[in-house]
């Protein structure tokens, strides 16, 4: 089920995310690494190192591309300069699917670099749909929307998150790209039962899926990507894998980023729920080429 | 009594103007957004509460977010300025600044963009120091282009043989050239190489830290010409001389060889017999690290 249309057919497995402090070890060790995922904003520039530096990744890895400023939530209307810079990074990257928020976070082009919240309203459900299409139509790879992480909720919203997301993916038909980690922060900040969001998700659309560890303080947490993964995120991934199967997983730490070892490690629990949904022919292919 | 939704794009203008408000002293949400609106009636009208946070503390969430992502990234840009100020100094000029221009791109890494112009019409912020400081920006915005801007494909030494007085070469997308009245580049290298020191002991500096104001000894006033560049993957800052800087800045202007010659010996005290000398050296240095382009590339 998880090799799906919404990450082109994929067999990705686990992977982390490209960053900086990580660089000096990829290319002197060249460690295993199933993908990278990389922010493509980070690589949306002319030249210089960081396409140097993406272009030495493309030798040796996989890479799939997260954005961070799409914004598709927002009611004005979008750059168009992003989405001509993204498409150019798409043709050079050669990434399956893409992935972006389901949030907003500029107006009248002034950006905030967040990922803010949307009130769950059917004006934001039409507006969302028309700029995930339009993101879909120009880069022509299929489009994963991920469900972020929220500290407020609007008085306005008709409807839950979960309601609101499902009614974007089928209304765009698009994937999702669904973070266990923020179903789990958000479960706290709005005091719901994650697994009644996880279960109403439609586990046909789930193109991949982010683990991420976060920050708790007294009255809320806060999605900080700083620290391991928490057994009751494990849990909500377990029940995700069971739901969507053998699902390209990975693993984010954007800040007080340790060593590669220890990202990619925390990264590799992950094989011990995907390994037992592993399709037959993956595991033939996989020991052909290991052997 | 019945409730009305907010059409989307004024409730995102309205939570955008509370998220963009500068933050109180000790970093909570300001009463009042910078156009005199009650921040505690637009998180009330918009932002349902939860059993433990109201309307407010929930949008001060994101309002605290903004300001630390945004004077973060900006202070990674502009360490240096940040160095010769003092953080206390460097605080209210990075806010004043981004909320006289919060971001218009995409990117935070156009963020600081505007901060050099900003601050050389803004010498409040910078006092004593601002001449040198508006240089500092300019030196440190420069090399945040230089360091990802496009690569043209350079013209060979062997072409520059072949110029004529009518020839207009393109420069070097990622050459930058920069008029200082300060030798501001041996402060931004020294703060750069105490930076990479620190960060190969134990990560990056704080750019939260207090920092006071960098004691100066021995920088004086001088006219300063300077190429701020890439070579492979790495930025370098070269000296050059008042006329280089005229020759190349009326090429960049897109005049003609003899017209950009004219301009840069204008006012020059190398003698006439001179010249011929150092614009053979000149044009072969610029050739070797690749400043000349073709004019149509």
């Amino acid at each position: 089920m998880a090799a799906n249309r919404f990450n082109s057919f994929s067999d990705h497995g686990v992977g982390i995310g490209l960053r900086i402090p990580h660089y000096n070890h990829i290319f002197s060790e060249k460690p295993v690494v199933d993908w990278f995922e990389i922010i493509s904003e980070n690589f949306m520039c002319d030249a210089g190192r960081p396409m140097h530096v993406l272009d030495r990744i493309l030798e040796q890895y996989r890479v799939v591309q997260h954005g961070v400023s799409m914004y598709f939530g927002s009611a004005t209307e979008p750059d168009p300069e992003h989405l001509r810079r993204l498409k150019q990074l798409v043709r050079r990257t050669g990434t399956p699917w893409l992935s972006d928020h389901l949030a907003w976070g500029s107006v009248d082009g002034n950006y905030t670099h967040d990922l803010l919240p949307l009130p769950y309203t059917w004006e934001a459900v039409h507006r969302t749909v028309e700029r995930v299409k339009q993101a879909q139509d120009v880069l022509e790879i299929p489009v994963a929307v991920e469900n972020v992480s929220s500290y407020a909720a609007f008085n306005d919203s008709e409807m839950s998150e979960w309601e609101f997301l499902n009614e974007v993916v089928e209304r765009a038909d698009c994937g999702i790209l669904l973070d266990v980690n923020n179903i789990y922060v958000s479960s706290v900040n709005h005091e719901f039962d994650p697994f009644i969001y996880l279960n109403a998700i439609p586990a046909e659309r789930v193109a991949q899926i982010h683990i991420a560890g976060h920050s708790r303080y007294e009255k809320y947490i806060l999605d900080t990507h700083d620290h391991p993964v928490i057994d009751p995120v494990w849990a909500l991934y377990a029940r995700a894998i069971e739901r969507c199967g053998y699902t390209p997983t990975l693993l984010e730490w954007d800040d007080h980023i340790p060593t590669f070892d220890e990202v990619h490690n925390e990264a590799l629990k992950a094989n011990q729920y995907l390994e037992a949904v592993k399709p037959q022919a993956l595991k033939e292919n996989l020991a052909a080429v290991t052997v | 009594m019945s409730h009305t939704a907010m059409p989307l794009a004024e409730l995102q203008r309205q939570v955008a103007a509370v998220t963009m408000t500068p933050l109180t002293a000790d970093e909570g949400m300001s009463e009042v957004t910078l156009d005199g609106r009650s921040t505690r009636a637009i998180a009330e009208r918009i932002i349902a509460p939860n059993s433990l946070l109201s309307s407010f503390e929930r949008l001060e969430l994101y309002n605290r977010q903004y300001w630390f992502r945004v004077l973060s990234a900006l202070a990674e840009d502009f360490n240096s300025l940040r160095t010769l100020l003092g953080s206390r100094v460097y605080d209210e000029l990075a806010i004043a600044y981004l909320s006289a221009h919060p971001n218009r791109s995409f990117t935070l890494r156009n963020l600081g963009s505007k901060l050099p112009e900003w601050l050389a019409a803004h010498a409040e912020f910078a006092g004593r120091r601002h001449t040198l400081a508006v240089d500092v920006a300019r030196i440190e915005w420069a090399f945040v282009e230089a360091f990802d801007n496009a690569a043209f494909k350079p013209l060979l030494a062997t072409d520059a043989l072949r110029f004529t007085a009518e020839s207009r070469v393109k420069l070097q997308a990622h050459l930058r050239l920069l008029a200082l009245n300060y030798p501001a580049d041996s402060l931004v290298l020294d703060v750069q190489h105490r930076e990479r020191g620190e960060a190969s002991e134990g990560g990056h500096a704080d750019e939260r830290e207090a920092l006071p104001p960098l004691k100066l000894t021995g920088l004086r006033a001088a006219p300063t010409w300077l190429a701020v560049h890439r070579v492979e993957y790495n930025v370098y800052f070269k000296r050059i001389t008042r006329e280089e800087y005229g020759i190349l800045t009326s090429l960049a202007e897109g005049q003609q060889l003899a017209d950009a010659l004219e301009h840069g010996f204008k006012h020059s005290r190398i003698p006439a017999a001179k010249r011929a000398e150092h614009l053979r050296g000149w044009f072969q240095n610029w050739s070797e690290l690749g400043w000349l382009c073709a004019a149509e590339s």
